[in-house]
């Protein structure tokens, strides 16, 4: 008996301490709970409110069970009641059916009300019109094409700031997932079909993306970072990737997408409808109307008034980053991969 | 022809890696010493007499626990690879393809050759004594469960010295499971490793819930059963509908591979999302299936324990029944991100939550079975008293996760891993060894030493919480499974060190076991009375272990615990039970049948394996034979005469009183 209360003390001992050096190092560390974008900070809030009904449960159990044990061990002289045929109450059975079932309830409605909310295909409310981001994962990397741009990317992502971004998503291989913990939850890229995700960033900065999937032998080196900017910024590296960067052609796509790693790359131009042929290119026998590939004028023209703009000042620049996109909005060839993930 | 042979050899056994090398050699010698020790001690006719061809429930039990040990080491040995790969940043311990290896056959093991076999370990040495009965219902169809599950166990585990160990992770998903992305032959190993045991595991779902069904002792109506037998019944009928699921789909996808067919390859017509809804229409219900029993473990024990009454048993029954039937609905919350549409998630969220409900009502019923009662510390009871705060964190992180927009950001992170590590240590681990510290005396005539076991309860817990906990902030930072290296400036790595530790932790634990079983067998005292903890069901009613027939006079039933009500009256002075007279006992007849017919299954899943038919067809051809010869055989029973009864019953009754 001694031991086990000596016992007792060290491992209470060992988990506050453990605690304590979990709260102190990682307060920031926690991008999950550190976001940065409307979908991440709605997902956070869900997460409280989830772990807050469950802490009505968890805490008196804990607290119970405690006391209980503690309470009726079997020592000399103890003055705890002893009734070894007790064994059915229907007044507690009812209680303990019925909170767990009234909790259950609320975080259903709650659940529900959220999972509509937060569906990821749904646009987000904005008076920025969303930017089209295209992500494929290939055997072992990220391609991103940006076709309102006209650029690609490998391995590193650019968004602009408070501007909703439209993922597409499809995969050339295995399926792997798409995951920017910031920014928000998680969505699955599939051969053969491509999924929307909306995501925004509300802060300028660097995020951690990455493959949450497993994929294969390098799936661990499928990350990439995610380089938030103002919509300036982001015009300016648009500008300078189609400047001074290789253009990705059919065959350099090809030999992306063999089997290896990478370090990130940028490409100043990428094949006419390069995502749609991805996604095409496993869905045989699942034709759903895929829609023409981008257009190579509208490529042009956004190089165009990128470069218009370089010598504007920041507020004005901002106004021009919008109008843009609004305009580009409406030659997007996003709508091939909706209609490819609605057939499934 | 040199050449040959050495080609043959390199690409026949895994190459090139010291640790697998060192395996090889230590799985060499090992073989070769229990040969050597077989052979010097005269002992070959007796493993097959006793052992490779009984039919006896107690003696296919401790088989069982005996594999799923050794598994646990196994299985372990990997785990703690890949806490030693993760410990630091940037490690080079094991190269990206060795450690995608490790975690696929880390899953594989523990959830189907570590849990399952020690669940039907159970079973085979609990349920029959537990309802009154001689044995299970089926005993051939028993012993040929347990040599399915031992070859196709086997056929999983020689892949890593020879052939190359699957990589695609516990549940394989295609494509990546597919030829095109794996076509070396692990994931073949993986199709017919599990396929084989599969099949046995299926057939002791339908034996044991017809032996609970229809071989219970008279009187013992089905609200009188003890809770365990309850559990199992729970548990196989969730093994009914769910493991031809995993038999088709795994039939399916040998098919791709072997034939080229496109049930899941996109080409063609196929789908890969077709697998994935079968594979966890299978895997979900799989972990309840291996929880069940565990549950009524806990309720036995519990109950021995505080010398008390269960409390609310019609809640439990009703419970387990309902979590065994709702755990078919909750296969979708796995891939809640994978565009499934809002009303989907809706649903599935909802039905996933709902498993919450009969599972915290167990849990007060546990707590108030404890109220008001005496309860004493033994090692079975630690377990169940550490298993109750373990399970119900866990419990409530898998609230968390079926929520399904903030499963968003929990699904394949470090989070989910530390989740069902903790309902499946917590759970099904703290369970079993509760259970087999329970009734290991009543196997083996002997407790286990106490004072060892509870050495190892405090580095299994302490171990444990070192362990997970830091892993659910590794998800929240972002960290996802089967990673298997990261930067040094993600700052994941102080937290992994940490949990590293308390891998550690645990494998001394394991250590402490080993050394508690091995002290226990030469040190410890024989137990005398057939019932060391003073229990209430009727196994403790017979001499420990338990004659082969089990029951010489089957009991008359009157109430729920009527081992305990019988000893309440004896003591109140009441007279005992009049017996009815000794009668022969039926008993069936030893066969080789069921042993040999699985080591050809391993022989034609090993040549399915490598593609080679002319060691796959005489096999197959071998297997039915057996099947013919069994169904030929007439000669298959046989009865033990009375006085021989008495003779036993005297030996056993004098060394028990």
């Amino acid at each position: 008996m001694r031991r086990t209360k000596k016992w007792h003390r060290a491992a209470v001992t060992a988990v506050l301490v453990l605690t304590a050096a979990l709260l102190s190092g990682c307060g920031e560390q926690l991008i999950v709970m550190n976001p940065k974008g409307p979908i991440g900070e709605s997902q956070k809030d869900l997460i409280l409110i989830a772990s807050a009904l469950c802490a009505v449960v968890l805490i008196p159990v804990l607290g119970l069970t405690a006391f209980i044990v503690w309470r009726y061990r079997d020592r000399k002289g103890t003055k705890a009641s002893y009734r070894p045929n007790w064994s059915h109450s229907t007044v507690m059975e009812t209680v303990w059916w019925g909170i767990p079932i009234v909790i259950i309830a609320v975080l259903a409605v709650v659940t529900a009300k959220y999972t509509y909310a937060l569906e990821p295909s749904k646009p987000i409310a904005s008076q920025q019109k969303a930017i089209t981001i295209q992500a494929s994962s290939l055997d072992w990397k990220w391609l991103f094409t940006y076709p309102d741009q006209g650029i690609a990317s490998v391995n590193v992502l650019h968004i602009p700031v408070g501007v909703p971004v439209r993922f597409e998503l499809t995969s050339d291989g295995p399926m792997n997932s798409f995951w920017i913990p910031q920014l928000g939850g998680q969505m699955y890229t599939m051969s053969g079909m491509a999924m929307t995700l909306y995501l925004q960033a509300d802060e300028a900065g660097v995020y951690f993306g990455s493959g949450a999937n497993f994929s294969g032998e390098h799936f661990a080196d499928m990350k990439f970072n995610v380089d938030a900017t103002s919509q300036t910024d982001f015009n300016r590296w648009v500008n300078e990737v189609k400047r001074t960067s290789p253009a990705l052609t059919e065959a350099g796509f090809e030999q992306l997408s063999k089997p290896g790693t990478t370090q990130p790359l940028v490409y100043s131009s990428f094949p006419d409808g390069l995502f749609s042929k991805i996604v095409s290119k496993y869905a045989a026998g699942h034709s759903h109307g895929q829609s023409e590939p981008g257009m190579k004028g509208m490529n042009g023209m956004d190089g165009g008034s990128g470069t218009d703009m370089k010598d504007m000042d920041m507020k004005d620049m901002d106004m021009g980053g919008m109008d843009m996109s609004s305009h580009q909005m409406n030659g997007r060839q996003a709508e091939a991969g909706t209609s490819g993930h609605a057939s499934h | 022809m040199l050449d040959h042979i050495k080609q043959f050899a390199s690409e026949f056994f895994v190459t090139g890696d010291p640790l697998i090398l060192g395996a090889q050699v230590s799985i060499a010698l090992a073989t070769v010493a229990v040969v050597f020790v077989l052979t010097y001690f005269h002992k070959w006719g007796w493993l097959w007499r006793e052992w490779l061809t009984s039919v006896d429930h107690k003696r296919i039990g401790i088989m069982y626990i005996i594999c799923s040990l050794l598994m646990l080491f196994r299985g372990g040995v990997d785990a703690l690879l890949m806490r030693l790969q993760l410990a630091v940043p940037n490690a080079h311990f094991l190269e990206p393809e060795h450690y995608n290896q490790i975690f696929t056959t880390h899953g594989v093991i523990m959830i189907l050759f570590m849990a399952m076999p020690l669940m039907f370990g159970l079973f085979n040495v609990v349920v029959p004594l537990q309802i009154g009965a001689r044995d299970v219902a089926y005993p051939f169809l028993n012993s040929l469960s347990f040599w399915m599950f031992f070859w196709g166990a086997m056929l999983f585990n020689v892949s890593f010295i020879i052939g190359g160990s699957p990589d695609a992770g516990w549940l394989s998903y295609p494509p990546l499971s597919e030829l095109s992305h794996s076509p070396g032959i692990g994931q073949n190993f993986y199709i017919w490793g599990i396929q084989i045991s599969g099949i046995g595991s299926l057939a002791t779902g339908i034996n044991f819930i017809v032996t609970i069904l229809k071989m219970r002792a008279p009187g013992m109506k089905l609200m009188k059963m003890p809770m365990f037998s309850w559990s199992v019944l729970a548990s196989c009928v969730a093994i009914i509908f769910a493991f031809p699921i995993l038999t088709v789909t795994l039939a399916l996808l040998f098919l791709d591979r072997f034939l080229g067919a496109h049930f899941f390859t996109l080409a063609s017509g196929g789908n890969p999302m077709m697998y994935i809804n079968l594979i966890w229409m299978w895997g979900h219900p799989e972990v309840y299936i291996v929880v069940l029993p565990a549950f009524g473990v806990f309720s036995d024990v519990v109950a021995t324990f505080a010398k008390k009454k269960l409390f609310g048993y019609k809640s439990m029954v009703f419970a387990m029944m309902s979590i065994s039937i709702m755990s078919f609905f909750t296969w979708l919350h796995h891939f809640f991100t994978m565009g499934t549409g809002a009303d989907v998630n809706v649903f599935f969220a909802i039905t996933t939550m709902i498993i919450a409900i009969p599972t915290g009502v167990k849990i007060f019923n546990w707590l108030f079975t404890m109220f008001r009662g005496r309860i004493t510390f033994s090692t079975p009871m630690m377990w169940t008293v550490a298993f109750i705060p373990c399970f119900v964190v866990g419990g409530m992180t898998g609230v968390l996760l079926s929520v399904a927009p903030a499963d968003f950001q929990f699904h394949n992170s470090y989070f989910l891993i530390a989740h069902f590590h903790q309902v499946l240590i917590g759970g099904v681990v703290f369970g079993y060894f509760a259970g087999l510290y329970y009734w290991w005396p009543k196997i083996f005539g002997f407790k286990l030493n106490e004072h060892l076991g509870k050495w190892a309860f405090w580095f299994w817990n302490i171990g444990f919480y070192v362990c997970f906990m830091p892993q659910y902030f590794l998800g929240l930072m972002g960290m996802t499974r089967r990673t298997y290296t990261y930067d040094f400036d993600m700052g994941w790595g102080p937290l992994n060190l940490i949990s590293t530790i308390g891998g550690f932790l645990m494998g001394l634990a394991f250590l402490f076991q080993v050394w508690q079983i091995a002290h226990s067998i030469k040190f410890m005292q024989r137990d005398t009375t057939g019932d060391p903890w003073n229990g209430r069901t009727l196994e403790w009613s017979i001499p420990s272990p338990a004659p082969l027939y089990n029951f010489a006079v089957l009991p008359q039933v009157e109430a729920t615990d009527d081992w305990w009500e019988t000893k309440e009256k004896l003591a109140a002075g009441e007279k005992p039970k009049p017996q009815g007279p000794i009668e022969p006992i039926h008993m069936p007849k030893n066969s080789a049948i069921p042993f040999v017919k699985s080591t050809l299954w391993f022989f034609a899943g090993f040549g399915f394996v490598w593609d080679w038919l002319w060691l796959a067809i005489p096999a197959m051809i071998g297997i039915g034979i057996c099947m013919l010869a069994r169904s030929f055989s007439y000669d298959t029973d046989y009865y033990i005469p009375v006085d021989e009864i008495r003779q036993t019953e005297a030996k056993m009754r004098r060394a028990t009183v």
